[in-house]
């Protein structure tokens, strides 16, 4: 079938010159392919595409690279091109012009062969190891030295997320991030696409802020845990010091959660549950040892639920489980997200980023915060197939766990 | 606001490059001399711009739309690539009119047409560029890399708006006036995206090449003959200026089409 290689640049997003490319494809007759795209950040910046055509006929792709031609698509010779790649200079330095990943599954062509790149994770540099003929994403920090790394466009292309697949439920909230949408229902899919992960014996990854213990969602999320919708926890110091406070005293910075008033005292406490877990070693010796009997952690200690805590300058303690060092805990983290195939992340903006960072774009994300900004931003730096629902987390929580209960029986669920 | 006028010494209708063009319905010396002071003293003494002018040359008739020579940022002038070889003579001549004061001139690659200011508008910190008519799609692509700014390319589909400043009017950063059926639905669809309040023009006044306006702040000058648009602009707040312009429909221009923005 003759196949031909297009480029095209430009402002081709805004101006829909893109689209209309496609579309003409398509209505010649012919199939695209976008072999990789790349989109401008500022509104001033330039955006490429690469995209293949396949048509059944050489006088129809003619035609059809004429017609492309006058809206700026220019015939590029790909077919044999390679990717190049070049050595590390030195430990934790790339190449200049390494190719810079996205967090889309993404091809290399390596001796006529096309090699999928392991681990696709956005910002890093793509290793080739030409000899097991294998290739993996690796952060700047690090990259070896002599290490291949690839470097510019050619022999690299991308897959794009689908763009006609078959209806799912949660094609219907495909990237839209409004205060105004009928929640009840995203959370019912929300729900219905947890149950079929669990299901299919997948991972879900929770990412939550210290808010959800403040405003009293911490059994919901406890129950989601309890009922193995939850197999791997990203959280700070924050949250797990104030889940223990609440194990330990009743109160999250000082205030009751069952009155709403505050404990005399109360705000030494998250500094004395702190003191107390730091004195056994830890949240799992702290559980061993029956220190902490109830909460979050005790949970995911109790059903196996990984979790990793990163630290931050503003800390107290902290807890012997939070990691201090930021690259060491990206690497945890880096480590945990793998296989997960969904991310349900809540009341944190920091963390949420941190692991958008690091989730391939086929993982379906979710992001609930009571700030628009935060779902916003985290959709601006890259994490583009998050879904965000913008609420307060403990009303979402508390359907979303009436949801999944409902949905042991998918028939009630629907009522 | 500065602006480059021509004067149609030499100005007639001596090829057709556009429908509005035909050799057997010339346009009246004296008429069209007429009218295009009549703009000149509008723009000069009611609007108080800067008007600068560039000679007349024998034997290019359409040198007195100025707007098509190009493109002035800063210091900079894009010059034109004409589409029709019948045009191409006028780029020298304003060459060296930008040359001998200072401007650094910028030349396109020969095989992208461009020209200039009629097929590209800025609207608030957006340009908007018309293609396929006239200019190419790539040569806007280069301009947008030569002035560091967002350019949004639109096909112009109908062959008696070839140039976007015929159906295409920015009146300030969130307003414009546009002839809907001059753009593929493309087009329309980023006009609408990105324009707050878009004011479609009807087939009569845009035929009276009522996009092809003016617009200097508040104030705004136009064909005559343009009742509805004239008064959805002074609804809006604008002052209207309307004057007489048909000998140079003649030509498939009108007022806009007779200036060139130089500061």
């Amino acid at each position: 079938m003759p196949r031909s290689v297009v480029h095209i640049s430009g402002h081709i997003i805004d101006s829909l010159i893109l689209p209309k490319i496609l579309d003409i494809i398509i209505s010649l007759g012919a199939e695209f392919q976008i072999l990789d795209i790349h989109i401008g950040q500022r509104r001033a910046d330039r955006s490429s595409a690469r995209v293949q055509i396949d048509v059944p006929t050489e006088e129809s792709l003619q035609q059809i690279l004429a017609k492309v031609k006058e809206h700026g698509a220019l015939p590029l010779d790909t077919e044999d091109e390679v990717v190049r790649f070049e050595a590390a200079p030195t430990d934790g330095i790339f190449p200049g012009d390494f190719y810079a990943t996205t967090n889309l599954p993404t091809l290399i062509r390596l001796d006529n062969q096309w090699v999928e790149v392991e681990h696709p994770e956005m910002d890093c540099g793509i290793r080739v190891l030409p000899q097991s003929r294998r290739a993996e994403t690796v952060p700047m920090h690090r990259v070896k030295k002599g290490d291949f790394i690839v470097i510019g466009h050619g022999g690299v292309k991308i897959v794009p997320m689908e763009r006609h697949v078959p209806r799912e439920p949660f094609e219907f909230m495909s990237s839209s991030i409004s205060t105004e949408q009928p929640k009840g229902l995203m959370i019912r899919e929300i729900a219905d696409s947890m149950i079929r992960v669990r299901a299919a014996q997948g991972r879900i990854l929770v990412v939550a802020g210290p808010g959800l213990v403040h405003t009293g969602a911490a059994r919901h999320l406890i129950e989601l845990i309890e009922n193995d919708f939850v197999q791997v926890l990203f959280a700070g110091n924050g949250l797990a010091v104030h889940d223990i406070e609440s194990a330990l005293y009743g109160t999250s910075l000082g205030v009751y959660l069952d009155k709403n008033i505050r404990a005399s005292e109360g705000h030494e406490h998250h500094l004395r549950a702190i003191n107390a877990i730091r004195k056994v070693g830890g949240i799992r010796q702290a559980v061993k040892q029956g220190l902490l009997q109830r909460g979050i952690f005790y949970s995911c200690v109790k059903k196996g639920v990984d979790f990793v805590l990163a630290g931050s300058i503003r800390d107290d303690g902290p807890l012997p489980d939070v990691i201090t060092d930021t690259l060491q805990a990206q690497e945890a983290m880096r480590e945990k997200v793998r296989n997960v195939s969904f991310a349900l992340m809540m009341a944190t903006t920091l963390h949420a980023i941190a692991t958008g960072n690091l989730l391939p774009a086929t993982v379906k994300t979710v992001c609930v915060d009571i700030n628009p900004a935060v779902v916003t931003k985290l959709c601006d730096r890259g994490t583009f197939q998050a879904v965000g629902l913008v609420t307060d987390v403990e009303p979402f929580l508390r359907e979303l766990s009436q949801y999944l209960r409902q949905g042991d029986n998918p028939a009630d669920a629907r009522q | 606001m500065g602006l480059l006028m021509c004067p149609p010494a030499h100005y007639g209708i001596e090829y057709e490059i556009n429908p509005w063009m035909s050799t057997r319905r010339q346009s009246d010396p004296q008429r069209a001399r007429s009218q295009w002071s009549d703009l000149r003293h509008i723009l000069q003494h009611r609007l108080s711009l800067q008007v600068e002018f560039i000679d007349a040359v024998a034997e290019q008739p359409d040198m007195v739309f100025t707007a098509n020579a190009g493109l002035v940022w800063r210091h900079k002038f894009i010059a034109s690539n004409f589409r029709h070889e019948v045009r191409r003579g006028e780029v020298p001549h304003f060459i060296e009119w930008f040359r001998r004061r200072a401007f650094e001139i910028v030349r396109l690659p020969d095989e992208l047409f461009f020209e200039g200011e009629g097929d590209l508008l800025a609207c608030g910190d957006v340009w908007f560029a018309g293609y396929h008519i006239r200019s190419d799609v790539l040569a806007h692509q280069r301009v947008a890399e030569i002035i560091n700014a967002e350019v949004l390319s639109l096909e112009l589909t109908n062959r008696w708006f070839y140039h976007l400043d015929t159906c295409f009017c920015p009146l300030d950063a969130e307003r414009a006036l546009y002839y809907p059926p001059a753009f593929d639905r493309y087009g329309q669809e980023v006009l609408q995206s990105r324009i707050a309040e878009l004011i479609p023009v009807c087939a009569a006044e845009a035929q009276r090449f009522a996009c092809n306006a003016i617009v200097a702040d508040n104030a705004i000058v136009l064909n005559e003959g343009c009742p509805e648009v004239r008064q959805r602009l002074q609804q809006l707040g604008f002052t209207v200026h309307e004057t007489p312009l048909d000998e140079f429909i003649k030509a498939g221009g009108s007022a806009k089409c007779m200036v060139l923005t130089i500061t």
